[in-house]
């Protein structure tokens, strides 16, 4: 028995270090936010401050980026959200032939390398002659978040009772009303959660966006520009909200889970 | 909806339609184009043309055979480091989880929460010449008085790690959170010991995991540049490294293009020889 809990007990240790392993850069985002660097660079912890969190946008340039990263995020994932919900249905309620050939482009995009899939969109726009820019980085979005919209949404479909369509049909509802009134309020929490990722991973994106954006600096961008000349804490606190924004919706999505699960 | 009664096989595709067209258009066609422009000669002066460059390969692998190389090692060290970062705290938490699963398994997915740039960022402070953890491991002995961890291999390897570590715990969770506890138990009233029945039970059990985690992981560890760039030096330079300078700084798109698909084929190989290995086809069934 001794050595059972030995075991146990080293277990626990162990990923008690790993989870701290992982919190520790978050932490250090969050007290960088609140740092007063002596230069430029924003590296070594100097002295407490709450200036960059009263006027987050004092450095030129960040309140455009965020916005560009914000209207790029809600157009992307909403029109990602639309495009793949519809395959989701597709794949869950229908047979059909080209299956696996369905699957095996929804699965691609999440496989390949994110300098490939920048790289190759890059070059469908040099050979079109077709600029880049905002609508370019749009394009390449959607493109990425539609696998992940699928995948999404598919998992909720999956356990939906078909037999609540039928009877709401055998009660005399058009297709259109149980559609309406049965369908899409039993989808519903899947597809927010496909717009969610959609726009989280549109916010997040450096990579492929980096290879179509043209003049266009969205908020990673901007970090990346940064990151040559020094970040500036201002950075750190962006940086922190967003933490805070997405954390806050996923609580509120466990939450909820589980009053629907009781 | 008379007509798609009528024509209900027809309806699928009607779904299908508009989000692969998308796909078609703006994944599948620009595959095409990649490969095009890897058979490309000429400069952003005169423009590019078609001309069945394939000298565009073999320069392109004989220059840069170094970084890729160190990409798929860097990218592999990552791997079997989150791997053993993961295993444990993923069958901790489906095993003696409990009732704070969802809270731990939050903790897990926090990095992406955070924008990919400013945790990558976040480890420039933290390994920095005069931080807090490379003072300790000169106090230990670990580091000499000289040596650094900012701008070394080992720095870019780790923050490769972290950033795709979630990649590897999470599936690596889901497998092990699916086995029959009975099943272990079973093996122990056979008079397994406890290590016995993990070897011989839970570890078969959760491959799939593990397979799943590794490829999640690898894939875009090796096409990564973002942490060779903060983290490292031209030392450490990857293959992502090479190809986006190539494109967006350097404009040398012909050899850009194809070192795309080295790095793709690479990576294709090694998959292969992976899942053979493994026995996927043995494990999914």
């Amino acid at each position: 028995m001794i050595r059972k809990n030995t075991g146990r007990r080293v277990l626990t240790a162990y990923s008690l270090v790993a989870l701290a392993y992982l919190m520790l850069p978050i932490a250090v985002v969050v007290l960088f936010s609140f740092n007063d660097p002596a230069g430029r660079f924003n590296y070594t912890w100097q002295g407490f401050t709450l200036d960059h969190w009263t006027n987050p946008f004092g450095v030129p340039g960040l309140r455009d980026a965020i916005v560009v990263s914000l209207e790029i995020a809600a157009l992307a994932s909403l029109v990602a959200t639309v495009l793949g919900t519809l395959i989701a249905m597709a794949l869950v309620r229908y047979r059909f032939r080209a299956r696996g050939a369905t699957n095996l482009l929804i699965f691609l995009p999440m496989t390949t390398p994110e300098v490939v899939l920048g790289a190759s969109l890059l070059t469908l726009f040099l050979n079109l002659g077709v600029s880049t820019g905002f609508w370019t980085i749009f394009i390449a979005h959607v493109m990425f978040d539609i696998s992940f919209v699928v995948v999404t949404v598919k998992a909720r479909i999956v356990g939906f009772d078909r037999h609540l369509e039928e009877a709401a049909m055998d009660l005399g509802a058009t297709p259109f009303t149980t559609f309406r009134k049965v369908t899409l309020p039993l989808i519903a929490p899947g597809i927010v959660a496909g717009t969610l990722i959609a726009f989280a991973l549109s916010v997040d994106d450096f990579v492929i966006t980096n290879f179509n954006a043209g003049a266009t600096v969205t908020f990673p961008l901007y970090v990346w520009g940064a990151a040559r000349v020094g970040v500036p804490p201002e950075v750190n606190v962006i940086g922190t909200t967003i933490f805070a924004v997405a954390l806050a919706a996923m609580l509120l999505n466990v939450l909820r889970q589980k009053g629907a699960a009781r | 909806m008379g007509f798609l009664h009528r024509h209900r096989g027809f309806v699928p595709y009607l779904l299908l339609g508009p989000g692969l067209g998308f796909l078609a258009l703006f994944f599948v066609v620009p595959t095409y184009y990649l490969a095009n422009t890897s058979l490309q000669e000429g400069s952003a002066e005169v423009g590019y043309v078609f001309t069945w460059a394939w000298d565009n390969y073999g320069d392109a692998i004989a220059t840069y055979d170094e970084h890729l190389i160190r990409s798929l090692l860097y990218a592999g060290v990552a791997t079997v480091v989150a791997l053993a970062v993961s295993y444990p705290l993923a069958y901790w938490i489906a095993f003696h989880g409990g009732r704070w699963k969802s809270v731990l398994l939050l903790i897990v997915i926090a990095p992406f929460f955070v924008t990919y740039l400013i945790r990558t960022l976040a480890w420039q402070s933290i390994l920095a010449d005069d931080s807090v953890v490379v003072e300790v491991l000169r106090a230990i002995g670990v580091l000499g008085d000289g040596e650094r961890l900012l701008a070394t291999s080992t720095a870019v390897v780790a923050g490769i790690t972290y950033n795709f570590l979630p990649f590897m715990a999470l599936p690596l969770y889901a497998s092990l959170e699916q086995i029959d506890g009975r099943l272990i138990e079973a093996a122990e009233d056979l008079y397994a010991s406890r290590f016995q029945a993990f070897l011989r039970v839970t570890l078969p059990l959760s491959l799939p995991g593990v397979f799943a985690g590794t490829l999640l992981t690898f894939i875009p560890a090796a096409g990564d540049f973002v942490n060779a760039e903060l983290l490292g030096t031209p030392r450490e330079a990857m293959i992502g490294n090479v190809i986006q300078s190539k494109f967006l700084v350097i404009t040398d798109y012909g050899q850009a293009a194809a070192l795309s698909f080295v790095l793709m084929a690479a990576i294709l190989v090694l998959v292969a020889l992976y899942s053979r290995t493994l026995g996927t086809e043995r494990l999914t069934g």
